[in-house]
């Protein structure tokens, strides 16, 4: 597993808004086919860390490879670069006037040049594939969270990325829909997806990921496979970080 | 089969809506009756029924105040039109970030501080009778036309601010997603941003439509045989100003649907979609 390339590389990656350093010189790699699960508390700077990578925030100091070619040089069209990575956000953030198909396909149309035909052909597929037949034309608040989770993650795979960059992606959802959204992660891990994935969640993280990295105060402290950092982890902090979860009935 | 206990709400439920229409008859017959009372017992009234509401002047009125009005109701199509496409042009203009358009986005707020804070009136007078006096070839020299412009240039102003106002309330995150689903700033705005800031501003652009209508009216200083226009010669020959309450009843059968139709979209359940 660890001879695969790297298709995401974060290198001292430092990024503050105002006054506040959120991070403080991150590295990381994220290796073909390989699924990543960034952990930490809240505010530890996960999300962020990913908006910076799919470049809807401008880092302070570092560099972000993809596929070994520097991504976030202020000289580099960003919107290029999106259209090799797929994000999905903690609020879903489906486009509300839109119906589901219609929000698996926009990307796809405009982005990717793909005719309406061709676009909707695979947005049907796509849906059906994360359980979504017969829910093409519905809206979003008409759909479950989990189904419109599974929406948004239709919608960041059909641009065909290089990468998924999941941001908490369970953590709006009622504790029953929370399955079903795990499920569409594991068959894109199945099927090879290399992702980046921030959670909550110790029992997925634990399933689905070859390695685990937990951010604390900036910095990735401590990385490794999911056994050795969520079973026997070496640093103090991420000891305490894991106790807490445990104690909160969430590991 | 319902239970005798769900009768006997419904019973209930009836008799209290009853009452509270009866109330409110009695409160509106109180109130109505009451101002009537008032204005057509007063030492004034008959004088001014007869200068004011005289059905024989109405009736000879008021097919030419209707003829008038047409033309009230063209240049409120055709401004209307006009202020759509422009307050948007302007709206992105001021939302825009790149710096490419920073000379175009300075005379933006220049024009929207400038035509929103002059009153509409002044603008009608300056713009029809300053813009002919330059003596320019290919300006306009109809009246109604330049009264036209200074409606669509004073509306325009505000209807910007409006659709700005409309973009800047669509949420973050939306633009975050069209984004990183690959899309253009400008992509982004016309398939996500806009068509989510045109339904939440329907309703006080609609308002700002009403408010239009009724400044046509501000154009008859020009000249042009509008309505109130028409309705001033008229009164002016017969001193009776039946024709002016013509006038005003033309611009209600224009005004009142209207607002109806603000109504139905900002109401509690009529949400737009």
């Amino acid at each position: 597993m660890s001879a695969a390339t790297p298709v995401l590389e974060v290198r001292g990656v430092t990024k503050a808004f105002g006054e506040r350093e959120v991070l403080r010189g991150v590295n990381l790699t994220v290796r073909e086919h390989e699924a990543v699960a960034l952990i930490g508390a809240s505010g530890s700077g996960k999300s962020t860390l990913l908006r910076c990578i799919d470049l809807l925030a401008e880092i302070d100091d570092g560099d972000v490879f993809l596929d070994g070619e520097v991504i976030t040089d202020p000289s580099i069209n960003p919107v290029g670069i999106r259209r090799r990575l797929g994000l999905v956000f903690q609020a879903y953030n489906l486009f509300p006037h839109m119906t589901a198909l219609e929000n698996v396909v926009l990307g796809e149309r405009w982005a990717h040049g793909a005719s309406r035909a061709e676009a909707e052909e695979r947005g049907r597929a796509l849906l059906a594939r994360f359980g979504l037949e017969g829910r093409e034309d519905d809206r979003p608040d008409n759909l479950s969270g989990g189904q419109q989770q599974r929406v948004a993650i239709a919608r960041a795979f059909a641009g065909r990325p290089r990468a998924l960059l999941l941001d908490e992606v369970t953590s709006a959802l009622d504790p029953e829909l929370v399955g079903e959204v795990l499920a569409a992660v594991r068959d894109l891990k199945a099927e090879g997806m290399t992702m980046l994935i921030a959670t909550h969640e110790m029992s997925f993280a634990r399933e689905v990921a070859d390695q685990v990295a937990f951010l604390h105060e900036g910095r990735i402290i401590e990385q490794g496979s999911p056994s050795q950092v969520l079973e026997s982890p070496q640093r103090e902090e991420t000891q305490r970080f894991l106790k807490r979860l445990l104690e909160a009935g969430r590991a | 089969m319902p239970s005798d206990r769900r009768l006997e709400r419904e019973v209930a439920k009836r008799r209290h809506q009853r009452r509270g229409q009866a109330i409110a008859l009695a409160s509106s017959v109180i109130v109505l009756g009451g101002l009537a009372a008032l204005v057509f017992t007063s030492p004034g009234w008959p004088t001014v029924r007869e200068t004011f509401f005289s059905w024989p002047v109405f009736k000879q009125s008021f097919p030419h105040v209707l003829d008038a009005f047409w033309i009230d109701v063209k240049v409120f199509l055709v401004v209307e039109a006009a202020v759509l496409v422009l307050g948007l042009v302007v709206a992105l203009v001021r939302i825009a970030r790149s710096p490419a358009i920073f000379p175009l986005r300075l005379l933006a707020t220049v024009y929207v501080d400038l035509f929103r804070g002059v009153p509409t009136i002044l603008l009608v007078f300056l713009i029809g009778f300053g813009v002919p006096a330059l003596e320019l070839t290919g300006t306009p020299s109809d009246t109604v036309v330049l009264g036209g412009i200074a409606l669509a240039l004073s509306y325009s102003a505000y209807v910007a601010e409006v659709y700005r106002a409309g973009i800047n309330s669509v949420h973050r995150g939306q633009r975050d997603a069209a984004l990183a689903v690959g899309l253009t700033e400008s992509q982004a705005m016309r398939h996500v941003l806009l068509p989510q800031a045109v339904r939440r501003v329907a309703p006080p652009l609609l308002n700002d439509f009403v408010a239009l209508q009724k400044d046509v009216a501000l154009i008859s200083i020009l000249g042009p045989l509008e309505a109130f226009r028409e309705a001033q010669i008229i009164e002016a020959q017969t001193f009776n100003f039946t024709p002016l309450i013509a006038a005003a009843l033309l611009y209600l059968a224009v005004t009142v649907p209207l607002a109806r139709v603000v109504d139905r979209l900002g109401g509690p359940e009529g949400t737009v979609r």
